[in-house]
């Protein structure tokens, strides 16, 4: 696992994918840090938090379009599923790797909660509740974006799928709201990322949001690898 | 060392591997030939554990593939068809990957130092993989393959895409290894499996349809008794005297080579060697023999022959008539 966590992980800065992904991610935070905090006067970061939601719609599909896609095209995943390694080994790696340059870019937080702290004190727990939402959702969109990857030998029909899919994720609660039957209203409301997501950067750390998210991830790790599973035996 | 018991793969509706049975001992190389599409990718694949069979056991080292695939896969060095490099790597990151990869044991320098001297990518060992040429690609993939001295190497087309110095020098590499590993390679190059290999496996449309000593199908197959011959003389005489050999089937072929020589393809019953008498008889006439040259048959004649044959399709042995009933070896097309 390690071994594949080191290789995808290295491979995103040796071609511009990471390097695009960072950049793109420090503009908009910082973008928005500007606009929601130095220009009106407060350090409550919350909102950039909560921007970033739809970013990353944008963003992690770019990240994860190539994990397992690429690797079917170039044949590569030979080299790998003939390997002594689990597929959830190969999996996990994969994922966490995705996933570790998604935290570097989250760490640019860390800098502008410093910054801010210059000029006033910070709730600082409420900060780190926020940073914790954001990883969760982050690593729960990856997984999903991983799982597409593993469909397709396509970057390109990777990306665009695991887009629509994230789009749905977001637009869920306005499809929860035209739906006039309170009780399957009720039940898409459950899934609806936006809500839960909301709550973190609102500064409501609950832990069955936590749970949800995690949980998120471990179904669609568990259908990536039953993907791959399946390939072998079409 | 490999086991392979009736295995079967479908895809789809597409039979690729039909029911498919062999054993490789420990130390022997095992030669798959067959045509392009036969099933021998395909049955690599599974051996590898890459693809799963629909039907059948594939046993490396007495380990089921599919039953405990991480302790099989320790004992596979596998190198497909085409070698699955990262592109963007430089040699050194690929092999310290694969090296990580496959978990092993032994030192990490001196192992890969030594691996990349014997499939000779010494030179090309901080180059990014992208800017080699197809050959080095390839020794990249075989040393891939040989990373961790894993007991089995299962290599398929070797030599493909290769220069003939480059063919020349994987194959001896490949005798090299089989030394100490046990090697299944396949390939649609008749010349090449035998001279590598101890063994021959040929598979048709997803059918063994002969498996015996590279030696006995080498004489089975390279049939002594069709000759390629260039005689100076006239034409219609020089064909009549030849179909009067005794044990002489058919004279055919014929066309000038060069001004006043023609060429003949000539057949005789098997077993039945007809140069002497056509010596003397052509010398008796005057007629010099330019060329003699017993013809080869191409794989597709092979085909054909063991298609075709009753003796190859019905479970009897391949060997010649007198080992059969010594012989361990049947025709699993003919098990079912």
């Amino acid at each position: 696992m390690t071994a594949v966590l080191r290789r995808e992980f290295t491979s995103y800065f040796s071609s511009p994918i990471g390097y695009v992904f960072l950049a793109v991610f420090f503009a908009f935070s910082g973008f928005f840090l500007y606009i929601t905090t130095l220009q009106t006067g407060t350090v409550n970061i919350t909102s950039v938090f909560s921007q970033m939601f739809t970013i990353l719609i944008f963003l992690i599909p770019i990240l994860t379009m190539r994990l397992l896609s690429e690797d079917k095209k170039q044949k590569t995943d030979q080299v790998l599923l003939t390997a002594p390694l689990s597929l959830t080994g190969l999996v996990v790696g994969k994922f966490l790797a995705a996933f570790f340059i998604f935290a570097l870019g989250v760490s640019v937080m860390l800098l502008y909660a410093v910054v801010l702290s210059a000029f006033a004190t910070i709730e600082w727990t409420v900060f780190f509740g926020n940073i914790i939402g954001l990883l969760l959702l982050g690593g729960a969109l990856i997984s999903v974006g991983l799982f597409v990857s593993g469909l397709t030998e396509n970057q390109v029909v990777a990306a665009v799928g695991s887009f629509a899919i994230m789009m749905l994720l977001m637009l869920i609660d306005m499809i929860a709201g035209a739906i006039p039957i309170k009780f399957i209203s009720d039940l898409i409301y459950k899934i609806s990322f936006f809500d839960k997501y909301n709550e973190f950067t609102v500064g409501i750390f609950n832990f069955a949001n936590i749970l949800f998210f995690l949980s998120f991830m471990v179904v669609f790790l568990f259908l990536t690898i039953r993907a791959l599973e399946k390939r072998r035996w079409s | 060392m490999i086991e392979v018991k009736n295995l079967t793969k479908r895809f789809g509706d597409k039979l690729a591997v039909n029911n498919v049975s062999f054993e490789v001992s420990e130390g022997e190389v095992l030669g798959f030939l067959g045509p392009n599409g036969a099933g021998k990718s395909t049955t690599m694949n599974i051996l590898a554990g890459y693809l799963s069979s629909n039907e059948g056991q594939a046993l490396i080292n007495g380990i089921d593939i599919l039953d405990d695939p991480i302790a099989a896969k320790k004992n596979i060095g596998y190198l497909p068809e085409h070698p699955p490099l990262y592109l963007d790597m430089t040699v050194k990151a690929y092999l310290d990957f694969i090296y990580d990869l496959k978990r092993v044991k032994l030192p990490r320098k001196s192992h890969i130092a030594e691996i990349c001297e014997v499939v000779k990518i010494t030179d090309v060992y901080n180059r990014i993989i992208k800017n080699l040429s197809k050959g080095y690609r390839q020794r990249v993939g075989l040393a891939q393959a040989i990373i961790g001295n894993p007991k089995v190497l299962i290599l398929d087309e070797p030599t493909v895409g290769l220069d003939p110095k480059q063919i020349i020098e994987i194959r001896s590499l490949i005798k090299r290894l089989g030394e100490n590993h046990t090697v299944i390679l396949s390939s649609h190059i008749l010349p090449e499996v035998q001279a590598v290999c101890d063994k021959i496996i040929v598979i048709n449309k997803g059918n063994v349809v002969a498996d015996d000593t590279s030696d006995n199908l080498a004489h089975n197959l390279s049939s002594d008794h069709r000759l390629s011959v260039r005689i100076e003389g006239p034409e219609k005489e020089v064909t009549k005297l030849l179909s009067t050999i005794p044990g002489m089937v058919d004279v055919k072929g014929t066309r000038m080579v060069e001004k006043g020589i023609y060429e003949y393809v000539l057949e005789a019953h098997e077993g039945v060697d007809i140069r002497r008498e056509m010596f003397k008889r052509l010398s008796s006439r005057n007629w010099p023999i330019m060329a003699l040259k017993s013809s080869e048959l191409t794989l597709e004649e092979i085909f054909l022959k063991l298609t075709m044959d009753d003796v190859y399709s019905h479970g009897v042995t391949v060997a010649n008539k007198d080992t059969e009933s010594n012989d361990k070896e049947t025709i699993s097309g003919g098990e079912k």
